[in-house]
């Protein structure tokens, strides 16, 4: 037998996974249904042009709302899909560990998720063309909306791990999600202070999406706001690790 | 046999595969053996080439290797034929032979294959049964069936498995000195699987 190199599980089933999306016709559906929201809620929904604004914040506030409808519907299928036609069991069982099983669709599919955010590029194009952005809020606002798709990502893939079922995983990765949203969201929050002590609030909203994703909208790359999405991710793709080894039925 | 796969953790007991433990050197215990799971799972969307592709890739074949092996395979299974087809549109006994396929790719010591007749017209049965015969002669061979006669045509030792215990270990020739295999088995349990190990 022919020694076998084992650095390289992550990328096979990261390119396979990846072909998968474009031999079917979610890929296509995924990135068109983005794009056109996007643009949507960027040019009429928050009037782009009578804002008089070169700047991106009317398109990456509609990014947190987008994904939490979008992302549930590329990650339902992540395990559900395996579970339910049986290739988990030829999945985990090929020499590789179920880390790098994780890792390799965790990666494809943010990727995936990533084109179809760097595709949005002519959003940008428009602001410089209009006036003149300035560019940090703008990568800023990017890098904060690519590690907040990770984080809803991640969310999804855990659901998807929990269940054969991919409406199961659906809703419940959209609920976590609108959960995670809400909760440092100014309305709720507003609402909050009114009823509970402070501290509480800021604890709260400090678990939100929300709050970090506006930090780095502003243009602050805070550290803080890295951990905290870096975090979301690995306790997610930790919960989905436990939730696969620990399979006992059928 | 999912517990020899590593894919379930026993409670009790262990496996070993070439003295790698399953639990504890799963992934080294794995490299030595080929799977086939119950109803023979594959990615549909993918075709029959592309699919072994991404299973010579999963086992470290690279280039002209790999393409080597998977030629090889698509003749040993005859599947040369459907070579391009998505696995989806292929009928089950096609399906059946693209995951053995799989699980014989990169020829390893053992083999598991849980139900590999299942649901195969008299013609593929013939086949899968022979290829399993010819397997036999240089690889330990563990194959669940609730066919008896298969245990007879096939099989060097014969065990069944009751409620998860063991109620007989034995060459098929001595069970069959208790009465016919039907009646052997009919006597041990109601309900039970038969494993059957090809030598």
């Amino acid at each position: 037998m022919e020694e076998s190199h084992n650095e390289l599980p992550v990328c096979t089933i990261l390119k396979r996974e990846w072909r998968a999306y474009f031999n079917s016709p979610v890929a296509y559906v995924f990135i068109v249904i983005f794009l056109a929201l996007a643009g949507f809620f960027t040019f009429n929904v928050g009037r782009f042009y009578e804002a008089g604004q070169a700047s991106l914040d009317r398109s990456f506030f509609w990014h947190p709302w987008i994904y939490l409808i979008l992302i549930p519907a590329v990650s339902m299928r992540l395990w559900a899909e395996e579970r339910r036609t049986g290739t988990l069991e030829l999945l985990l069982t090929f020499p590789v560990t179920t880390a790098q099983a994780i890792a390799g669709k965790f990666i494809a599919a943010w990727l995936f998720i990533l084109l179809a955010l760097v595709l949005t590029f002519p959003v940008v194009l428009t602001a410089f063309y209009l006036g003149s952005p300035d560019p940090g809020p703008i990568i800023a606002g990017y890098i904060g909306s690519a590690l907040l798709a990770g984080a809803y990502l991640a969310v999804g893939m855990f659901t998807s791990a929990i269940t054969r079922n991919q409406v199961i995983s659906f809703i419940l990765s959209a609920v976590i999600g609108l959960f995670l949203l809400l909760a440092g969201y100014p309305p709720v929050t507003d609402f909050l202070y009114g009823v509970a002590p402070s501290w509480v609030v800021e604890t709260v909203a400090g678990f939100s999406f929300s709050t970090h994703f506006e930090q780095m909208q502003r243009g602050i790359i805070d550290l803080r706001d890295i951990v905290y999405f870096a975090s979301v991710m690995g306790f997610m793709l930790l919960a989905t690790h436990v939730t696969l080894n620990n399979r006992r039925t059928k | 046999m999912r517990m020899i796969t590593g894919f379930l953790s026993p409670t009790s007991g262990s496996a070993r595969i070439n003295n790698y433990d399953v639990s504890e050197k799963p992934v080294e215990a794995r490299t030595l053996l080929g799977y086939l799971p119950e109803n023979a799972p594959s990615y549909g969307d993918m075709t029959v080439e592309e699919f072994l592709s991404f299973a010579a890739a999963m086992r470290g074949f690279r280039g002209k290797t790999a393409r080597h092996r998977i030629s090889e395979t698509l003749d040993k299974c005859f599947l040369t034929s459907v070579r391009n087809q998505p696995i989806e549109t292929l009928s089950k006994g096609y399906r059946q032979r693209t995951c053995f396929a799989q699980a014989i790719l990169h020829d390893p010591p053992a083999l598991i294959l849980d139900e590999p007749t299942e649901g195969l017209d008299p013609n593929q049965k013939f086949v899968v049964r022979n290829m399993i015969r010819d397997m036999a002669k240089q690889k330990a061979v563990i194959f669940s069936t609730h066919i008896l006669e298969e245990v007879e045509a096939i099989c060097t030792r014969a065990i069944i498995i009751s409620k998860g215990s063991i109620v007989a270990d034995s060459a098929p020739a001595e069970l069959k000195q208790q009465g016919s295999l039907d009646e052997v088995f009919r006597r041990l349990t109601t309900t039970a699987d038969v494993g059957g190990v090809a030598q």
